[in-house]
């Protein structure tokens, strides 16, 4: 189950995001002459900047030659990429068949009701962004989901809460 | 001592379970010890069930020890390791003696998966150590022509294992047939079926069967590039290929005139997708590679005449690549000596759902669901009722319990309504409600349509909102009608497979439990209690103790009661959300 293609609007940003193209510069080096680049280009920036603003958009298109147009196509059509940020954790809960039938809905709808959010919205402190995605490829586990590149299995809502909690004990603890 | 193993199994699911940590716990007790035996690393074995699984192989052959902690590996390695006795209660396989999981093992014939859990999956030459590369070099030495391996590969009655089925052989001699300067030999490894993971443990687990599979592929159809196209949701896949491809072009494996044969220049390289479940399809995966939108193109022309940049180009699944180098090496007969009549060879299946042992199983075609099920898969959990297996993921449709004696080959699993697919089994029980399988299955499907043709975009919307009204009671009479008509018409009107196969679920569903259907829009019941705005909960004022747990814990606070004396549940305000089920410890509230 993929997330929405097209988000309504795009989030207002805070004065604190400042997107540094340069830092496309090797990128648009290792690809340049290249046919049929624009995902790994794409996929790129995003590594880079954790989503896909809007100047790196115009800078590749600047420097590769691809139509703006084409490049929104793109992006729009691929579930990986995020044209809005994102926060510092990811939650992906899996909805592929075996966590679906396991109930994955309540982990879903559970960490909703904790952290305030939408599918696909990032909470205000920017601290996670819920996800919906198709098979993690841990069936037999289910139901999963996924933090970074921390799996948890045999999920239920309440123990799915605890975890998000404990990091966020733990990430507050830093600061 | 020296010569034991420890073999540590980390794939994505062993690695999930916490794998690592008991590799790193092992690790260190070997070294603060200075222990003399071999760690090492292997991929999937297919016990999904057991994971963390690792293996000590010492003078008197192998164990396999399941669900294995922190804890549980500190004392395998003093009993076992150090002490030389096995730990029986913690084995979960051994040729040794019988352990509660042999049923599992039994009826298994591993050809694709030959390699998985023996090798380390980023060792070059662990793989050759085990038939590895033998075939390629074969073709070389005896100067075996393109054609000879074309007709070993259509004796062997391989067909495609992404779900088509179409004869491989047949494939690549229409590729071969096309004359061109430039070639491609494309690996299909964007396995997208929610609930199938065969591809990513072949992918994880042995890589080089893979490459070598391509390789002799690209010599049968004369290819000179070759990609493999994987999904970007499985990173450690793409890290373990990379790892191959690079030792394989050391090797002379890849690169100009492979393992000597004059003329022959190949090389691959692994071109990530970007999660889009249609690219699956052939013609929609190569307008991918080439940047663009991945949607379906016409077909004619097809691949083998004009693919990849309108060159030709033969795609093929990964598992389909897995067992080339086996067939070319041992000969078609050790392939088709198994399986039906027109289905030969093995087949994995990702066996998942309500079943007791979960994983990877690789069984010769002709074996009854029955028998996946109950033998390998030990029945279901929690001993309820079977009810249905799912086939085929999105494209493909549920097979009733009754027709459990089903011999699994392609034209039979396409008789009942399902595919084949890629080998994805889930498996349902009785509380699992068919109406909302098929609403999940064509969210699925609705979200993932490339909006090329309007029969897929438009109307498996239709569909997928009827569904919707049906699981939450406000189905009327004439929806089963209206569903199968529209069933019909996407089917007829589509360009791909997404399109064609994605009425399956909901026309199999209506087939073999329509009086669920009839159930959800005439009684507004749901049979399986899975439909939440169909559920009604109650307390039982007879076992309810009155210790107020779910009137706290309700989130609308829809209970009512008093300390010590029964509760009541406001039906007007209940979300049915089964939280104070879940919470009750008397069993004081019921469902229905």
């Amino acid at each position: 189950m993929r997330i929405q293609r097209l988000q309504s609007e795009p989030q207002v940003k805070t004065k604190g995001d400042v997107i540094d193209v340069i830092l496309l510069e090797p990128l648009l080096a290792k690809y340049q002459g290249k046919k049929g680049s624009l995902i790994p280009l794409l996929q790129g920036a995003q590594e880079i900047f954790g989503y896909i603003p809007r100047e790196a958009f115009e800078k590749i298109s600047k420097v590769s030659g691809i139509q703006l147009s084409d490049m929104y196509g793109v992006a729009t059509f691929y579930s990986q990429f995020r044209l809005n940020p994102v926060g510092k954790h990811i939650i992906k809960v899996c909805h592929g068949t075996a966590c679906h039938v396991q109930n994955a809905d309540a982990i879903s709808d559970a960490i909703k009701e904790a952290l305030n959010v939408k599918d696909g919205e990032t909470t205000e402190d920017r601290l996670f962004t819920l996800e919906s995605v198709a098979c993690l490829g841990c069936c037999s586990l289910a139901p999963v989901m996924m933090i970074g590149d921390e799996a948890y299995g045999k999920l239920t809502g309440a123990s799915s809460v605890k975890i998000i909690k404990d990091i966020k004990i733990k990430d507050g603890n830093k600061n | 001592m020296a010569q034991t193993k420890v073999i540590v199994g980390l794939g994505s699911c062993g690695i999930a379970a916490g794998a690592n940590k008991v590799y790193n716990k092992i690790k260190a007790l070997k070294e603060a010890d200075k222990l003399e035996f071999e760690l090492k690393k292997t991929s999937c074995i297919g016990m999904c069930y057991r994971e963390p699984l690792v293996e000590v192989i010492d003078e008197t052959g192998s164990f396999i020890y399941g669900d294995v902690t922190e804890d549980k590996a500190t004392e395998i390695l003093q009993q076992h390791v150090i002490g030389l006795n096995p730990i029986k209660e913690y084995v979960v396989k051994t040729d040794l003696f019988d352990t509660p999981d042999k049923g599992y093992f039994e009826g298994q014939v591993k050809i694709a998966l030959r390699n998985c859990g023996y090798i380390d999956p980023e060792s070059i030459e662990e793989y050759e150590a085990r038939d590895g590369y033998k075939a390629i070099k074969r073709i070389a030495s005896d100067k075996i022509p393109y054609e000879a391996v074309i007709q070993t590969v259509l004796d062997s009655g391989l067909r495609g294992r992404g779900g088509g089925g179409f004869a491989t052989g047949m494939k690549w001699r229409f590729a071969r047939n096309n004359n061109s300067d430039d070639k491609y030999i494309i690996c299909n490894a964007d396995e997208g079926d929610p609930g199938a993971f065969m591809d990513r443990s072949l992918l994880e687990g042995d890589p080089h069967a893979v490459l070598e599979g391509m390789i002799i592929g690209g010599y049968a159809i004369g290819a000179n590039h070759g990609v493999i196209y994987c999904r970007a949701e499985y990173p450690l896949a793409i890290k373990r290929l990379n790892i191959a491809l690079e030792q394989a072009r050391q090797r002379g494996y890849l690169g100009n005139n492979i393992c000597g044969i004059e003329g022959f220049n190949l090389d691959i390289y692994v071109k990530e997708g970007a999660g889009a479940f249609v690219c699956g399809e052939e013609t929609a995966l190569m307008q991918s590679i080439e940047g663009k939108r991945g949607m379906p193109t016409k077909r004619p022309p097809f691949p083998a005449e004009s693919g990849l940049w309108r060159k030709p180009s033969n795609i093929n699944n990964v598992e389909t690549f897995a067992n080339i180098p086996y067939i070319v090496y041992n000969g078609a007969g050790s392939f088709n000596k198994y399986g039906t009549e027109k289905s030969k060879g093995t087949k994995v299946f990702a066996l998942t759902g309500k079943i007791k042992h979960g994983g990877l199983v690789e069984v010769p075609m002709g074996i009854t669901l029955k028998d996946v099920i109950y033998k390998l898969g030990g029945g279901i959990q929690n001993d309820k009722e079977f009810k249905a297996v799912q086939m085929g993921g999105p494209s493909g449709g549920c097979i009733p319990k009754h027709l459990a004696d089903l011999q699994i080959d392609y034209d039979q699993v396409n008789a009942t309504g399902a595919i084949m697919g890629s080998g994805g089994m889930v498996v349902m029980d009785e509380t699992t409600c068919m109406v909302d399988i098929a609403r999940f299955f064509l969210d699925f499907t609705q979200k993932e349509s490339c909006g090329k043709c309007t029969f897929c975009r438009i109307g498996t919307k239709r569909m997928l909102e009827i569904l919707t009204r049906i699981t939450e009671g406000k189905g009327v009479e004439s929806d089963i009608a209206t569903l199968e008509e529209l069933a019909v018409q996407i089917k007829d009107s589509t360009l791909c497979g997404l399109g064609q196969t994605a009425p399956n679920p909901v026309l199999t569903t209506i087939k073999y439990f329509r009086h669920e259907y009839e159930a959800h829009i005439r009684d507004k019941k749901c049979p399986a209690l899975s439909c939440k705005t169909l559920l009604t909960y109650e307390i039982k004022p007879d076992k309810c103790t009155g210790c107020m747990v779910c009137g706290i814990k309700c989130p609308v606070k829809a209970i009512e009661g008093e300390k010590k004396k029964a509760h009541f549940i406001h039906q007007e305000q209940c979300i049915r959300c089964g939280d104070c089920y879940s919470r009750c410890k008397f069993e004081a509230i019921t469902v229905s």
